[in-house]
């Protein structure tokens, strides 16, 4: 037992612990959203995250520990981030196309997505650091992450909370689309690419290429004005 | 692949530069991403190291966001205390955005349909 507690005292202390535990997590997730029929509100990376959690709880783990191994994994966001510059150079013919109508839409969406939850939590008589956490809640997560540490959020919040607007966004959006006979794919995809980024561009994807297409393109823009705007906003609201 | 990295992992690392120069309110890999898609309209194509190494990231991109995720079990107070302020902003808000979002582009490409119509 000694030997067993010596073992895990450096297991604990190694980063190998930690990644491999992210990845299973992962990987365990993704096959239960399979089984679920690919459910928006079992999205692979809440299930991971809500595992990993119960994880750490119970061997008694703190998130500290955890992350100094899986920051090597965390690392890789800021190059995905970069990354993001090729579906969006990819689709520089249609952003031509089509420019200020996407520009003036997706800024009001931006300042629509901002404003709206600046007004909600503070009605509700939310903390300061819910607000500011909350703010960039329909951009892609790395982009969030940045712009709540700018803000003066908590970056981690915002990660988790990117991911759960997500999913809400993915089940709302559908039925909204019907409700205002909306029937355009491009600008079905936009839309879910703006208030809900990744997952949205994900479940556009499985609509059509040409919904996908313009919703990987809404995430990039959006990303990209966000981090312009938003710290700006949030400056000229002095919240 | 290598050198589609290090083309990545060069763009994040001048955007860290410029904004740490400038003390701007930007995150760095953003600064990287437009670095990078300059680079991309100049040289009028993707290479494809550097399209290998995104494709590659981006399709692991879910992977990334689980070990920030995990954080939120350090703010389980803040959440038990904030909860149902912070579930009822995300539904209403995201709710709001994807009708004033779809409800104008809708619109917009609508109008511009009719005008390209009658100019063509």
């Amino acid at each position: 037992m000694t030997e067993l507690s010596a073992l895990w005292v450096y297991l604990s202390a190694s980063p190998i612990l930690s990644i491999v535990i992210t990845i299973a997590g992962f990987l365990i997730a993704s096959r239960i959203n399979k089984l679920a029929g690919g459910s928006a509100f079992l999205h692979p990376v809440i299930v991971a995250i809500a595992l990993i959690v119960a994880f750490l709880s119970l061997v008694g783990t703190s998130y500290n520990q955890y992350f100094e191994g899986a920051q090597f994994i965390h690392f890789l966001l800021g190059p995905a981030t970069v990354a993001l510059a090729v579906p969006l150079y990819d689709h520089l013919e249609r952003v031509k196309q089509m420019f200020w109508p996407l520009i003036i839409a997706c800024i009001s969406g931006i300042l629509t997505a901002a404003l709206s939850t600046i007004a909600i939590v503070m009605m509700m008589g939310g903390s300061r650091e819910t607000v500011l956490s909350l703010t960039p809640k329909s951009v892609t997560s790395p982009i969030a992450m940045g712009i709540a540490e700018k803000i003066g959020g908590y970056p981690s919040l915002t990660a988790g909370l990117v991911l759960v607007t997500g999913a809400i966004g993915c089940v709302i959006g559908p039925i909204l689309f019907k409700a205002l006979k909306i029937t355009d794919h491009s600008v079905q995809g936009f839309t879910m690419g703006l208030a809900a980024h990744g997952f949205g561009t994900a479940q556009s994807f499985t609509v059509s290429s040409l919904a996908g297409a313009f919703a990987g393109l809404a995430m990039g823009l959006t990303g990209m004005l966000s981090a312009f705007i938003l710290p700006l906003l949030v400056r000229f609201l002095g919240v | 692949m290598l050198f589609g990295l290090l083309i990545l992992l060069s763009c994040q690392f001048i955007g860290e530069l410029i904004v740490r120069y400038f003390e701007l309110p930007f995150p760095s890999p953003v600064v990287g991403m437009v670095l990078l898609l300059t680079a991309l309209i100049v040289n009028k194509g993707v290479p494809s190291g550097v399209r290998q190494a995104s494709e590659g990231l981006l399709s692991y991109l879910a992977l990334l966001f689980v070990p920030a995720g995990v954080g939120l079990m350090v703010h389980y107070q803040l959440i038990a205390k904030d909860g149902l302020t912070i579930l009822t902003a995300l539904i209403l808000s995201t709710a709001i955005t994807l009708l004033v979002t779809g409800g104008m582009l809708n619109k917009l490409v609508k109008k511009k349909q009719v005008e390209d119509g009658l100019h063509d």
